[in-house]
C-alpha cells in the first residue's frame, strides 16, 4: 500500500518544492485508521461541513438562550399584554421591540424559539442515545446468543414495529403523565428496533472470524467478546444510524408537543409553539406559525445533511439515504 | 409457499397477541382497576355507571380472569362500548375507517408515482443536475415534519387564497364521497399532497438506490447485449428487480396509516381513525383509545403479511427458500 503510494509520488530527479513533499506525498505515506479516513472525507463534504455550522449555531443558541432573554429583555414565560399584544387582543408582527413577533399571548416569539431549541436538542440527543444502547446490546445479544433468545427478541422487534407508534407512545405520555423524562424514555423506547436489527445482522457475520475464535480458544466469556471484541466493529453503522435517528426523534417529539401530548407548558416548546399558531394564523398572526415552523425544519434538514454526509464518509459501500 | 405463508400468519398471530397483552398491560393494569373503571366509564359517569362498568368488565375478578374477558370479546370482534360517546366503539370505527382510507388511498397513489418516477429518472441518470435536484427535494421533504408542512400549506392556501378572494380549498373537516364528490376531493386535496410530499422522499431515494444496485447486474448487461430497448431494460428488468425493497416499504407504510394517519388527520381536522383516537385519548374515552390501537396494529400485521406473500411473486429467488 504505502510502496505503491511513494512509488506515486514525484520523482525525485525534478526536487519538489518542500511544501508539496510535507503536504501530498508525506501525509499519504503515514498509515491512516479507517476512522481518520472516514473523517477526512466528511470535511471535504461542503454541504455537511455547512449543516454542521449550522447546527452548531442552534447549540450555541440554546446555550446562550437567557442571553438573548436578557438582551431583548423579555423573559421566554414573560406575557407582554400592553406592548406585545394589539388593541384587540391579537399577537402583534415582527417589530423593533420583538423580532419575530409575538405569540398569542403576547409573549417574544424569538427568545421562545431560541429556549425551544434546547427541548429539541436535548431530546434530540437523550432519546438517541437510550435508542442505540437499547439497539445495540439487544442486536450484540441476539445476534451472538442466537438460538432461542434471537427468536424472542426477534419477536419483540416485530412487536415493536407492528404497534401504531404514535398511539402508544400518546396514550403511555397520557398515562405516565407528560414530561421531558417521559417523552425522552417513550421516544428511546419504540425506537431501537431498527437499530437492533442493524447490530444483530452484524454480529451474525462478525462471530464467525477467526479473531472472535481466537478470543473464545483464549477463554473470554461471551459477554467480553460481545461487548470487547464485536461491539468496536459495529460502531460505525451504529454512528451512522445515530445521526439519522437524531432529527427523527426531535421530529418525534415536536409532533408529541404539537397534538399537545409532550412538554407541558409553559415550557417553550417548538411543537407547542406551532400548536398554538394553529388557533391564530387565521388572523394573520403569520410570524408565530411560520417562524418556529422553520427553525425545526432548519434543524431537522441540517441533521439529515449532516447524518447523510457522515454515512457517505463512514460507509461507503452503502448508497441508500435514509436507510 | 403455502408452508411459507401459514408460517407467516401464525407469527402476525403470535404479534396480535402481544399487542393485546400489552394493550392489556398499559391500560388495564397500568393505572390499577378503580381508575379503569372510571376512565372506562368516561369523564361524566356517575358512581352507579362507574359500578356497573366495573362488574360488567370483571374488574373486580382475578386479573387473568380479566384478560381473558377482554380477549375473548376481542375475538368475537366486539370492541367495546364507548360510555364517554353512548356508541359501540365498532360503529365509531367504521365511521372514521373510511375517511382515512380516502386520506391514504389517494395519497399512496400520489407517493408512489412521485416517489418510484423521480427515483426511477435519479437512477438512470445518476449524478446529472435532475439526480442532484430530486436528491434536494428528497432531503427537504424528508426533513419535512408533516404538521409542518401540513400548516403552510393550509397558511397558503387556505388562508391567503381565502383573503385573496379564491375560495378553491376549505380549511378544515371532512365531506363524505357520497354527499358531495366535488367538495369531497377539493377537501382532500391539500391532505393528500402533505401526507404524499412528505412520503414521497422515501420512496425516491429508495428506488434510486435499489435501481443503482440492480444495474450493475450481469442480467441486465445481458439484456442490453443482446438489443433490448433502453425503455424495456428499464422498466421490465431494472424496475422490477428493484422492487421488492419498495413494496416492503409500501405494505410498511400503508399498513401503519391505514391504523390513522394521526398528524395530518389531526392539522386537517379529518375524523378519520388517527383523529378519533387522539381525540378519544384527550377524552380519556379508554374502549376507543384500545379499539383504535388494535384495528391499528393488525392493519400492520396484514399488511406484512400481503407484502411478504407479493415478494414471493415479485422475486423468484424467494420461492426457493
Amino acid at each position: 500500500m504505502s510502496q505503491s503510494l511513494a512509488s506515486a509520488a514525484p520523482p525525485p530527479t525534478e526536487p519538489p518544492s518542500p511544501a508539496v513533499i510535507e503536504g501530498t506525498a508525506a501525509k499519504k505515506i503515514e498509515g491512516r485508521s479507517p476512522w481518520r479516513l472516514g473523517l477526512e472525507r466528511l470535511v471535504r463534504d461542503r454541504a455537511a461541513m455547512i449543516s454542521l455550522g449550522v447546527i452548531i449555531l442552534i447549540v450555541l443558541m440554546a446555550i446562550f438562550a437567557p442571553v438573548i432573554a436578557a438582551l431583548t429583555g423579555h423573559g421566554p414565560d414573560q406575557q407582554f399584554a400592553a406592548t406585545g399584544l394589539t388593541a384587540i387582543g391579537q399577537p402583534k408582527g415582527p417589530n423593533s421591540t420583538f423580532l419575530l413577533g409575538t405569540d398569542n399571548l403576547g409573549r417574544d416569539v424569538f427568545v421562545r424559539i431560541a429556549y425551544g431549541a434546547r427541548i429539541s436538542l436535548i431530546v434530540g440527543v437523550a432519546a438517541t442515545a437510550l435508542t442505540i444502547i437499547i439497539g445495540a446490546v439487544a442486536g450484540l445479544i441476539s445476534g451472538y446468543f442466537g438460538g432461542l433468545t434471537d427468536t424472542l427478541i426477534a419477536r419483540f422487534i416485530d412487536w415493536l414495529l407492528a404497534i401504531p407508534f404514535l398511539l402508544f407512545a400518546i396514550s403511555l405520555v397520557v398515562i405516565i403523565g407528560p414530561s421531558l423524562v417521559v417523552v425522552i424514555i417513550v421516544i428511546g423506547f419504540f425506537g431501537w428496533a431498527s437499530v437492533g436489527r442493524i447490530v444483530r445482522g452484524q454480529v451474525l457475520s462478525i462471530k464467525e472470524k477467526e479473531y472472535i475464535e481466537a478470543a473464545r480458544a483464549l477463554g473470554a466469556n461471551p459477554w467480553r467478546i460481545m461487548f470487547v471484541d464485536i461491539l468496536p466493529n459495529v460502531m460505525a453503522p451504529i454512528i451512522v444510524y445515530a445521526t439519522l435517528l437524531i432529527p427523527l426523534a426531535i421530529v418525534t417529539e415536536a409532533s408529541l408537543s404539537y397534538l399537545g401530548v409532550g412538554i407541558p407548558p409553559p415550557t417553550p416548546d417548538w411543537g407547542q409553539m406551532i400548536n398554538d399558531a394553529q388557533n391564530v394564523y387565521q388572523y394573520g398572526a403569520w410570524w408565530f406559525l411560520v417562524f418556529p415552523s422553520i427553525a425545526l425544519l432548519v434543524t431537522t434538514l441540517s441533521f439529515n445533511i449532516l447524518g447523510d454526509g457522515v454515512r457517505d464518509a463512514f460507509d461507503p459501500r452503502g448508497d441508500r439515504l435514509f436507510v | 409457499m403455502v408452508r411459507f405463508l401459514i408460517r407467516r400468519i401464525l407469527q402476525g398471530i403470535l404479534v396480535m397477541w402481544l399487542v393485546t397483552v400489552s394493550v392489556f398491560l398499559i391500560f388495564f393494569v397500568g393505572p390499577g382497576p378503580s381508575s379503569v373503571a372510571r376512565a372506562l366509564a368516561g369523564k361524566s359517569a356517575t358512581p352507579q355507571v362507574v359500578a356497573e362498568v366495573s362488574h360488567r368488565l370483571l374488574l373486580d375478578r382475578p386479573l387473568y380472569v380479566q384478560y381473558g374477558h377482554f380477549l375473548w370479546l376481542l375475538l368475537h370482534g366486539n370492541l367495546g362500548y364507548s360510555f364517554y360517546h353512548s356508541e359501540s366503539v365498532n360503529s365509531i370505527i367504521a365511521a372514521a375507517f373510511p375517511i382515512t382510507l380516502s386520506l391514504v388511498i389517494g395519497a399512496s397513489i400520489l407517493w408512489v408515482l412521485m416517489g418510484v418516477l423521480s427515483g426511477v429518472l435519479s437512477a438512470v441518470r445518476a449524478r446529472s443536475l435532475m439526480d442532484r435536484t430530486f436528491t434536494v427535494l428528497a432531503l427537504f421533504f424528508y426533513s419535512m415534519p408533516t404538521f409542518v408542512l401540513g400548516l403552510l400549506l393550509l397558511l397558503v392556501f387556505y388562508y391567503e387564497f381565502t383573503i385573496h378572494g379564491i375560495h378553491l380549498f376549505p380549511g378544515s373537516g371532512y365531506t363524505s364521497f357520497t354527499t358531495n364528490p366535488g367538495l369531497w376531493f377539493r377537501g382532500l386535496v391539500l391532505p393528500w399532497l402533505t401526507l404524499s410530499l412528505v412520503q414521497a422522499a422515501i420512496y425516491t431515494r429508495l428506488t434510486r438506490g435499489s435501481m443503482l444496485d440492480v444495474m450493475g447486474e450481469d442480467y441486465i448487461r445481458t439484456a442490453r447485449a443482446k438489443g433490448m430497448p433502453e425503455r424495456r431494460v428499464i422498466f421490465r428488468h431494472e424496475l422490477r428487480a428493484a422492487l421488492t425493497p419498495i413494496v416492503t416499504q409500501f405494505g410498511i407504510d400503508v399498513g401503519v396509516l391505514l391504523g390513522g394517519a394521526i398528524i395530518t388527520e389531526y392539522v386537517f381536522g379529518m375524523p378519520g381513525l388517527g383523529f378519533t383516537a387522539v381525540q378519544a385519548i384527550q377524552e380519556q374515552d379508554l374502549p376507543v383509545v384500545i379499539g383504535v390501537v388494535i384495528v391499528a396494529a393488525a392493519a400492520v400485521v396484514v399488511a406484512n403479511i400481503i407484502v411478504d406473500a407479493l415478494y414471493a411473486v415479485l422475486d423468484p429467488r424467494v420461492r426457493l427458500h
